[in-house]
């Protein structure tokens, strides 16, 4: 047996009970992140979590990785509030938790409230208490009280892009359907340019399945817009990968940047949609100069038996004198003759409205962002 | 915990490698990890899976599937 899968949802009647009786339930506003951890842990994406973190789950995650069971969890999922409202709520209760727009979202039982120590928890998770670090940052914004309790979603909208979001057991019935018995999962946040590809297919030669999961949430300025991401990915798939060997579904999910333990939590999420192996390469989910660049690659090294096998790979690049795509350990030539994939200077290029090397990007690809009127978040 | 008699040689070599492995804080956990990751495989063998990590199946109705099936179909995911 694989790992159970979670799946917390109230059922049709005491949904349309909450739906009309809801004012009887003291509420809480969450934040849009917030509502994406709220439906990962009722479909089962962040399984084996039932709801938010309680004291001993949270204490364990932040110092050892480890939820109060033994089970590796990297990443304390939390929900936090100010000190008024948790004076509002007593142990036991049940709260409603509604998105900014008020739309009722979820139920949950609320087991304890407890402070936290924010240093603590960012030395643990992020290894420092650095602000500029966008995780240490959204720490230091969160409110002082933590709610742990389990929960049952009521929404279960799907938008947006509700073709592309597929629940753990939903993809782990289409890839047994497809008969596939190994999959890799591979994870982004960007349009595919030539040493994605090159990772990917890979990847594909030693498994039955690729399946490409790209991360959908909050955003910086000069990222790709959601939906630009998902239509070039769906070219590369309808165009150039072949017939049956490829899924894509997204993964609403907000990113903390806190490298090797982020990569840990990635590659369980996979194992949960169902993949037997995940894509890490260099510095994985790290910021800035924060994580040695192998970091999130050798900290799998000290989880056996995590149920998922790591795929390493290092940046790949075109060589012009190999011919054709390469990584260091693959291509003996020297650094200048190789032309690397930069995030930075395609979006350089594409603003410009100057073509990209088809060596970094397919022109298919490019045709694809040129289609759209603002492909960047500004 | 129960004991097991092993040959000298085979616990000397498990002891070279436990010590070469920094996860493992003791021969015990190394030689635990081992046999469980052998059961693993033979298991899996035996139920006809050729790879070590192939996918496994989960406790789902057959009306479940099939109804995720329905919706995979018309979301053009399957056939």
């Amino acid at each position: 047996m694989g790992p159970r899968i979670v799946r917390r949802f109230v059922n049709e009647k005491d949904r349309r009970d909450l739906l009309i009786n809801q004012t009887n339930f003291p509420q809480i506003k969450i934040s849009d992140e917030l509502v994406k951890e709220v439906k990962n842990i009722c479909r089962g994406v962040f399984s084996p979590l039932t709801g938010f973190l309680g004291q001993d789950d949270f204490t364990r995650v932040v110092e050892e990785m480890r939820l109060g069971d033994g089970q590796v969890w990297p990443l304390p999922i939390v929900l936090d509030v100010s000190e008024d409202e948790a004076e509002k709520i007593s142990d036991g209760q049940k709260v409603l938790l509604k998105d900014s727009q008020g739309n009722l979202i979820a139920e949950m039982r609320v087991a304890e409230k407890f402070h936290y120590d924010k240093e603590k928890f960012c030395r643990g998770v992020f290894g420092t208490f650095d602000p500029t670090h966008p995780g240490v940052a959204m720490v230091n914004r969160m409110s002082p009280v933590l709610l742990g309790g389990e929960l049952s979603l009521i929404d279960f909208s799907r938008d947006p892009f509700s073709k592309y979001n597929l629940d753990p057991i939903e993809t782990r019935i289409l890839f047994k359907a497809k008969g596939w018995r190994t999959v890799v999962g591979f994870q982004t946040r960007n349009v595919s340019h030539r040493a994605h590809e090159y990772l990917q297919r890979c990847a594909l030669e030693m498994v039955d399945g690729l399946f490409i999961n790209p991360v959908i949430g909050e955003k910086k300025g000069g990222d790709f817009q959601d939906q630009v991401i998902l239509d070039a990915y769906q070219k590369l798939i309808d165009q150039f990968y072949p017939k049956n060997r490829v899924i894509m579904s997204i993964l609403p999910l907000r990113m903390r940047y806190a490298g090797p333990r982020e990569a840990v939590f990635h590659a369980l999420v996979r194992k949960n949609f169902g993949c037997t192996h995940f894509v890490v390469g260099r510095d994985h989910a790290g910021v800035g100069d924060f994580y040695g660049p192998y970091d999130a690659q050798m900290i799998f090294d000290r989880l056996p038996g995590l149920g998922i096998q790591i795929m390493k790979f290092e940046h790949s690049f075109y060589c012009p004198k190999c011919g054709g795509m390469a990584t260091m350990k693959t291509c003996p030539h020297n650094d200048h003759d190789r032309i690397k994939p930069s995030g930075t200077e395609i979006r350089e290029k594409l603003i410009k409205g100057e073509d990209v090397s088809p060596e970094v990007m397919r022109p298919e690809i490019c045709e694809v962002i040129k289609e759209c009127d603002n492909p960047f978040f500004e | 915990m129960a004991e097991i008699t092993i040959k000298d040689e085979i616990y000397q070599k498990l002891v070279e490698r436990a010590n070469q492995k920094a996860e493992f804080s003791s021969v015990q956990e190394y030689v635990d990890y081992i046999l469980m990751e052998v059961v693993k495989k033979i298991e899996a063998e035996e139920m006809g899976l050729d790879n070590d990590n192939a996918v496994e199946d989960e406790a789902y109705s057959k009306e479940e599937e099939e109804k995720v099936k329905e919706r995979l179909r018309g979301l053009g995911y399957i056939d």
